[in-house]
């Protein structure tokens, strides 16, 4: 990966460079990736090098994702952002052992896929919420914990405490289908985030949303992550979302499925991918960069643009 | 409550409805009703022996069954009847029921066990009982264990459990495959087996398809156990009842809808039976909002 990046000093740290204005410390609460002198550079927790997955359907072959290199820092917001067919979902997918590479490796904080799915090492949301109608809220929270045998006093202590970080102190006892789109999303992330891991995948969790609702839980997305400091790999077509959420946007495109380029979304006036506000979208860097990523998704050559790293 | 009263009401009504529909033909209807051509009778006769007057039929209940001395009342014969008959085919259901499970759970397990059984699944329930009543009678009388001897009871309830599991097989079929796929990925995702991805995910998902498929399966097992009772000649029940009432018909027209009202009656008993375990299996019946 080479760093195209004009602000010097940023060299060759772990990969996970939140951008220039994380040189001196800003503060105890600015996330994992304060820079190289918090100790020994953690494990990363996606690192996925040299991936392809060719899906054969009678004498069709579909390249789905060719030589797909990416690595997500713990604590790091990685976005994957594409055009539909561009594989975004199917590299998701493969990180969270639903599916496995034709060729390459996929590693999960040091672990292979399938270890890392059985230690419960990520949480998952998809764009549908995927609630079980007939549990209530707080025992569909519950549900992961119940499975992997953790007692009901605990459960009971756990979902309460999530159900409070997502904002649905008051609907424990109620059941999915008396609750808005939004609001079953809420409680499924509540439920990815259940087992404390330190890796979320979320596939277009707000796909499903409208503007108004999805900006909200934008802004309570960067507040639970910036409470949990877990690592987030989030797929969504949409590029200001993507550019709000992320530390680093990866840009993809289709037939075959590969990355174009990683733009990085940071800066003096956005900050690392915990410091997000209203603001921020409001904010010339925050333009510059949804630009930058727009230019990628369209394939026109970018110049010189801001906090863009090309491959 | 107000609202129960009211169903309850309202099935009176439709009783009351029917029954006034009958004698107002009756009493206005054609006596030899209306042909069409030489031989086709469109609308019924109205006579006495074709259609007797409601109150007959219920009075005829509270007379003696029999011209024999201390004969019980038709209501008490067609009710002891009645509870014979119900019994069979409780456990006619409990057994089919039992089988079309099993079978739902192995076609959903195994995608080979699948395409091999349900086409014989299916095929089952096209030969006719009368064909098979005699065969399973002389069957089972081959089979005897220890103090077990097979009866003929047991080849009625066998008869309707073979009419009852069809149902329940496909309908649990097709509940056990309806969890969307995010569900099942999730299931996967948290590392957990089939075993345990059946308890808490596509068994409760199945109880909407099962449901109606169990209610099924207790109708078909009445009319299973009264049309078995039939052909292979099991006296006691409420089929070999319609049989025998019905020969008496030509003096005492209205004797032979009195079994008519006790098979009526045995397939509300079970329908409302199952329906007592839909109101146990209700937090189930949620349907799918996370589309």
């Amino acid at each position: 990966m080479t760093l195209t990046d004009p602000v010097p000093h940023n060299g060759p740290d772990n990969g996970s460079d939140t951008g220039p204005d994380t040189g001196p410390d800003t503060g105890p609460n600015t996330g994992p990736n304060t820079g190289p002198n918090t100790g020994p550079p953690a494990v990363a927790a996606i690192e996925v090098v040299g991936v392809d997955r060719v899906f054969r359907r009678r004498r069709d072959e579909v390249v789905a994702l060719s030589d797909v290199t990416v690595s997500v820092a713990a604590g790091e917001f990685v976005s994957l952002i594409g055009p539909s067919g561009c594989g975004k979902s199917t590299l998701l997918r493969l990180v969270a052992d639903l599916d496995t590479p034709t060729s390459g490796t996929i590693s999960v904080f040091g672990k292979t896929t399938r270890q890392a799915r059985r230690d419960q090492d990520y949480g998952i949301a998809f764009q549908q919420a995927g609630l079980l109608p007939w549990r209530t809220v707080a025992s569909n929270i519950e549900l992961p914990l119940k499975l992997h045998g953790v007692g009901a006093a605990e459960r009971r202590a756990r979902s309460s405490e999530l159900l409070e970080l997502v904002g649905l102190q008051d609907f424990g006892r109620h059941h999915p289908d008396q609750l808005s789109g939004g609001m079953q999303q809420r409680v499924a992330i509540a439920r990815a985030l259940a087992e404390s891991p330190r890796l979320l995948l979320m596939d277009e969790p707000f796909g499903a949303l409208d503007e108004i609702t999805r900006e909200r839980m934008q802004n309570e997305l960067v507040r639970i992550c910036r409470e949990t400091s877990a690592a987030v790999l989030f797929v969504t077509h949409s590029i200001p979302e993507a550019v709000f959420l992320s530390d680093r946007v990866v840009v993809m495109s289709p037939r075959p499925g590969r990355i174009v380029d990683i733009v990085k979304a940071g800066g003096a006036e956005m900050g690392t991918s915990h410091e997000r506000t209203d603001e921020v979208r409001d904010a010339a860097g925050f333009f510059h960069t949804v630009a930058a990523v727009r230019e990628h998704l369209h394939g026109v050559p970018v110049n010189g643009a801001r906090g863009v790293e090309s491959r | 409550m107000r609202r129960s009263l009211r169903a309850v009401l309202l099935g009176v009504l439709g009783v009351l409805l029917v029954a006034a529909v009958w004698d107002l033909y009756k009493a206005f209807g054609p006596e030899q009703g209306v042909l069409v051509g030489e031989r086709v009778l469109i609308l019924p006769r109205a006579s006495d022996l074709a259609m007797p007057h409601t109150w007959e039929m219920v009075q005829r209940l509270f007379e003696p069954a029999t011209g024999l001395r201390g004969a019980p009342t038709a209501l008490e014969a067609v009710l002891e009847a009645s509870g014979f008959t119900l019994s069979i085919a409780a456990k006619g259901w409990a057994i089919g029921v039992a089988v079309g499970l099993l079978l739902a759970l192995l076609m959903s397990r195994f995608k080979l066990a699948e395409s091999g059984l349900l086409p014989w699944v299916v095929l089952s329930q096209t030969v006719p009982l009368i064909a098979i009543a005699p065969l399973v009678r002389r069957w089972g009388a081959q089979i005897e264990f220890g103090s077990f001897t097979w009866e003929n009871e047991h080849s009625v309830a066998l008869i309707a459990a073979y009419l009852a599991f069809f149902p329940v097989a496909v309908g649990g079929l097709r509940g056990l495959k309806s969890p969307a796929r995010t569900h099942v990925e999730l299931m996967h995702t948290y590392g957990v087996g089939w075993w345990r991805t059946l308890i808490t995910l596509r068994l409760p998902a199945s109880v909407p398809f099962l449901l109606p498929a169990l209610r099924l399966a207790a109708a078909s097992a009445v009319i299973g156990s009264v049309v078995a009772e039939v052909s292979i000649g099991l006296r006691g029940g409420i089929g070999r009842m319609v049989v025998e009432y019905a020969q008496s018909a030509g003096g005492d027209p209205a004797k032979a809808w009195a079994p008519i009202f006790g098979a009526v009656a045995v397939g509300l008993v079970a329908a409302g039976a199952v329906g007592l375990l839909t109101l146990a299996l209700r937090p189930f019946r949620l349907t799918e909002t996370s589309r």
